[in-house]
């Protein structure tokens, strides 16, 4: 991928398949070094598949036998001198509490960085696609800052008649992120 | 900074406006979202036909996302589907190429063949 924030976009598509209901996107950035944090609460993975799941020869879908998504954001963050890691827990197991959480941690000074681009445009696309899925944005930026949206305030202001898939509201919440980036 | 207040605002003004939109929207532009599609630039097509659609007018049109449509070599791939008509599939599109998409096949009825997936293969 030319951009991490089209990894964080496929790497949520995993999300959206296992039924979440809340997908939240942490970025938490240094001068030095950045974490990217997927949680959800969907329907998970066996330990047993979690553990093929990084070995592109294993994957649950039907149209093609290799799944690429995750092998390409595990490579990403390797390349740097980082690492990507993966926590779930299916409904059988917790049943209050399943889901996943993926965390790729990223050395930026390397060589191999793939910078992070346009993660603005990756949240308007996730909200134009699932605009019945709650998504939490924080991107914690080197001086401190905090970047941040959430469609369940959103939805909060908007009502049940509106959905967040509005054009004015697609609108609305890349002008809210673009500013508190200060593009 | 743009406060929440702002779409109380936006709820205000739409409210009469999507009751008259339910009843339109026969025409489904569905655009490959997955790790393929992705890696070959379905972000930007994604976004340009939001864009256009609103753009344009094309307010028969919903701008809807997939998975995997299994040819990858193809990506980004967009297929357009209307009631009572056969599928149309774009391959390889590009952001340049979705404003007459919208214009000639959207709102004109007529398919740009030269960009479906007869011409690619
Ligand atoms: N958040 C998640 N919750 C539940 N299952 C997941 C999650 N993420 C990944 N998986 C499982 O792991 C598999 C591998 O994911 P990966 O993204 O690597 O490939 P894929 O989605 O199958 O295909 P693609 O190459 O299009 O991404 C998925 O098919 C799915 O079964
Ligand atoms: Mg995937």
């Amino acid at each position: 991928m030319k951009e991490l924030s089209l990894n964080i976009l496929d790497i949520v598509q995993n999300s959206i398949s296992a039924e979440a209901s809340l997908i939240e996107i942490l970025l938490a950035e240094t001068d030095e070094t950045l974490r990217i944090t997927i949680k959800d609460d969907g329907r998970g993975m066996s330990p047993e598949f979690l553990a093929t799941v990084m070995d592109p020869f294993s994957t649950t879908r039907k149209t093609r036998k290799v799944g690429m998504g995750i092998p390409l954001f595990k490579l990403a963050a390797e390349q740097t001198g980082g690492e990507l890691t993966i926590t779930s827990r299916t409904r059988d197991m917790s049943p209050e509490d399943h889901g996943t959480v993926i965390s790729a941690f990223f050395y930026k000074n390397h060589m191999d960085f793939t910078p992070l681009g346009d993660v603005v445009s990756t949240l308007i696309s996730l909200i134009q696609g699932c605009p019945d899925v709650d998504f939490l944005f924080e991107h914690e930026l080197p001086n401190g800052e905090m970047v941040h949206l959430d469609t369940r305030e959103m939805r909060e202001a908007l009502g049940d008649e509106i959905p967040l898939n509005s054009f004015e509201v697609l609108e609305w919440a890349r002008e809210s992120l673009n500013e508190q980036y200060g593009f | 900074m743009k406060s929440l207040e702002e779409l109380a605002a936006i709820r205000n003004k739409m409210k009469d406006r999507v009751a008259i939109r339910e009843n339109n929207g026969d025409i489904r532009i569905v655009v490959g979202m997955a790790t393929c599609g992705i890696a070959a630039g379905a972000r930007p097509v994604l976004n340009a036909f939001v864009e256009e659609v609103r753009k344009q007018h094309a307010d028969n049109a919903t701008v809807t996302q997939t998975g995997c449509i299994g040819m990858c070599r193809l990506e980004p791939i967009v297929e357009v589907f209307e009631g009572g008509k056969e599928r149309v599939t774009y391959v390889k599109v590009k952001p340049a190429m979705v404003p007459r998409i919208v214009k000639e096949h959207i709102l004109g009825g007529k398919p740009i063949t030269e960009y479906t997936i007869g011409a690619a293969e």
